[in-house]
């Protein structure tokens, strides 16, 4: 075990993959001598060379098409998107092609790529370095969805991510890239896609968050503990293919649910979560749903601590599930 | 803005090659069929058969792909006519190795590649013998066998995912090349843009080809450049571009080996403009004479590549009036065949549907899969009823 940032972890996690396999190549924008604009990819392209770990032409849509030409050639790309507000040159390439290339061709063909991109607020960033894009990526069949939330889970989920045979949309949250540190464990740790964990037991109700949320619902957790509330916090971990079972079982043992996001609030992956306990386990609810999240706004530069979910809110969303 | 000062003359008097632009235009075959010695590309009466044979197949199964269509027996087709010369030329310069990621209108490839055309069919109706599993439209098929990739109907993402194999090709040291396709209305979109700068910075093994067919469904070629011509663009990312009368398979063969010798041996990207005319609609669903004169379209079928190289043949005494009656009458025998052994075949099953999402299904497709095959067993059992 080691002390690492969460950007740490994930640098980690690359440097594990490209050790092990050959077919892996890191690229993007200022990703190789800069070693990356949030210096995630520091030090690979000395590593391993400008064959492995390169810099591309400012082209998402050029990046995200060549990455997948290189995965049906046989390679495992791992391309970054500098920042995943800045992805949408691109969303072409991912929903037309990457996300249905097996489908479309019977199998004939497929996409193992992990798009790496930094997303959600927290950094003051404004509406271009902010954005939780998320269920653009949950709504597109034959993507994978992947929110790490500890440096452990970064290494791991990332490692798993790239030895997956589809395509990975591997969403880092930034704000807590450098805030957030944890043990690692050294070389080989792979993180099954399609487990969430519990991030903190409880009793009285459940939460599911993913990203830099756990950090604020714990937060949350710790508030409500002092007025006697027990707050269970499950973290999905991977949003596509999604571990409904822990979340159920949850919901199951503390009879309330509260989901909390970054993203607007309408047709945001809360939600989802939010219909799939309505149908599957609204016997055991002794309260509302209840969504703490983004507002239906644009991401708002000078608002931003006001707009993301904050402890105050995730607080206050959890008490609606006890009076009502 | 109007275009029309700007409107060329798209029918083939304008020059030899009827199209605007004064950079010069590779041509080979002359109007009576004969070829000066010194251009002929020295292709072998067996090469050239099948040449010959892969456009009389393309051209009679697209015919029968467009009668199934008006008796309703297939959804859609994308004819290619006209533009046989134009693809298959230049897919016929690669090796077997090399890769391919074609458009929609390139239907005389995997032919020419030897997929066979039941196959093809298959796929046009979607039947459980389609490798495609009856996931997209006709047309939109994929032959790993032929190294040729899954079609899909954006334009032009394949042009930047041809640049990303061929970079792939070059990083494990394998000297394949990858030859991607698109038309005049493909060089308007990101992709092309995108795909250019990116073989260009990297000097990947890709021949891009332009098919100028003048035409994007409806909109004219004025409507969509103000360059002079297509294979000027490449001059801008730093690699040659070419123009070859698309309609003459000989100098198009000539000019694509060219190309991808060049890229084999690590000189970088080559874009070809295939001059040609589409001389169908866009597909079964467009009606070019809303938009288009019917005295344009018949001075290219003045230059109908099939013609034109047959032509070539008879001058060179290398095909009779026998063989070219032979090869036309196999074209239809195996056109037909293939059609009644596709019609028999059947549905691909409902539950394939929720294969090959994923390498293994999510639990929530295995859910929907499962409680809609429910749904079947509770009406009629084992896979249940469900009218398509």
């Amino acid at each position: 075990m080691t002390p690492m940032t969460l950007l740490e972890g994930i640098r980690d996690g690359l440097i594990t993959e490209m050790n092990g396999d050959d077919r892996v190549l890191v690229f993007g924008e200022d990703v190789g001598r800069n070693g990356g604009v949030f210096r995630t990819t520091d030090g690979l392209q000395e590593m391993f060379g400008e064959k492995r770990c390169f810099d591309t032409p400012l082209s998402e849509c050029g990046i995200i098409g060549a990455a997948i030409g290189m995965a049906v050639y046989g390679l495992r790309p791992v391309p970054e998107i500098q920042f995943q507000d800045f992805i949408f040159p691109a969303f072409d390439q991912i929903v037309s092609e990457a996300a249905k290339m097996r489908y479309r061709s019977g199998g004939e063909f497929t996409v193992p790529m992990v798009i790496r991109t930094p997303y959600g607020g927290g950094i003051r960033g404004g509406h271009y370095h902010s954005q939780s894009g998320e269920v653009h990526f949950t709504h597109t069949p034959g993507l994978k969805v992947v929110v790490p939330s500890t440096p452990a889970d970064a290494k791991g989920l990332l490692i798993s991510s790239i030895r997956d045979d589809d395509p990975v949309m591997f969403l880092e949250p930034k704000k807590i890239y450098r805030t957030l540190k944890g043990e690692v464990p050294e070389g080989e740790h792979a993180v099954p896609l399609g487990v969430g964990r519990i991030a903190r037991e409880g009793t009285d109700c459940t939460v599911v968050a993913w990203g830099a949320m756990i950090e604020i619902c714990e937060k949350a957790a710790e508030e409500l503990q002092k007025s006697g509330k027990s707050i269970e916090i499950v973290d999905p971990r991977t949003l596509v293919p999604l571990d409904e079972k822990i979340i159920l079982d949850s919901v199951k043992k503390t009879g309330r649910l509260v989901t909390v996001y970054e993203a607007p609030r309408t047709s945001g992956f809360g939600g989802e979560i939010a219909a799939i306990v309505a149908e599957k386990a609204i016997e055991y609810l002794e309260g509302p749903i209840v969504r703490v999240a983004g507002f239906d706004t644009p991401f708002p530069y000078a608002l931003e601590g006001i707009y993301m979910p904050d402890v105050r809110r995730v607080v206050r969303g959890i008490e609606k599930t006890f009076t009502w | 803005m109007t275009t029309n000062d700007r409107k060329t003359d798209r029918s083939t008097k304008a020059n030899s090659s009827g199209t605007r632009g004064s950079s010069p235009v590779l041509s080979v075959i002359d109007a009576t069929g004969k070829v000066s010695r010194s251009r002929d590309p020295s292709l072998s009466k067996e090469e050239l058969l099948k040449l010959y044979a892969t456009i009389v197949r393309t051209r009679v199964m697209e015919e029968r792909a467009l009668n199934l269509q008006r008796q309703g027996r297939i959804g859609f087709y994308v004819p290619c006519s006209g533009q046989e010369a134009s693809h298959i030329g230049t897919a016929a310069a690669l090796r077997d190795e090399d890769w391919i990621f074609p458009a929609y209108r390139q239907a005389g490839i995997p032919l020419l590649r030897n997929v066979p055309m039941q196959q093809i069919i298959d796929e046009w109706y979607g039947n459980d013998g389609d490798i495609c599993k009856g996931r997209q439209m006709p047309v939109h098929y994929s032959f790993r066998q032929a190294r040729l990739v899954s079609i899909s109907s954006p334009i032009s993402t394949q042009l930047t995912q041809a640049v990303g194999a061929a970079m792939a090709a070059r990083y494990l040291d394998e000297d394949s090349v990858v030859l991607s396709y698109c038309g005049d209305g493909g060089t308007s979109e990101n992709d092309f843009h995108a795909a250019l700068n990116f073989a260009g910075v990297y000097k990947a093994p890709v021949v891009f080809v332009c098919e100028n067919n003048h035409w994007a469904i409806s909109t004219p070629l004025e409507c969509q450049t103000a360059s002079e011509t297509m294979a000027i663009k490449a001059e801008a990312y730093g690699f040659p571009g070419v123009r070859v009368d698309g309609n003459d398979i000989l100098a198009v063969y000539q000019v694509a080996k060219e190309a991808i010798e060049r890229a084999r041996k690590g000189k970088g990207p080559t874009l070809i403009e295939t001059l040609t005319y589409r001389m169908g609609p866009h597909s079964s669903s467009d009606d070019p004479t809303r938009y288009r004169e019917a005295n344009e379209v018949e001075s290219w079928r003045q230059r109908d590549p099939l013609d034109l190289f047959r032509k070539y043949l008879k001058g060179k005494r290398l095909l009779t009036q026998a063989i070219d009656d032979e090869i036309h009458n196999a074209a239809r025998e195996e056109v037909n065949e293939a059609v009644k052994q596709a019609e028999d075949k059947a549905t691909p099953s409902v539950s394939s549907m929720f294969e090959d999402v994923y390498r293994d299904p999510t639990p929530q497709l295995l859910e929907q899969r499962d409680d809609l095959l429910s749904l079947g067993e509770a009406s009629a059992g084992s896979e249940g009823f469900f009218p398509l």
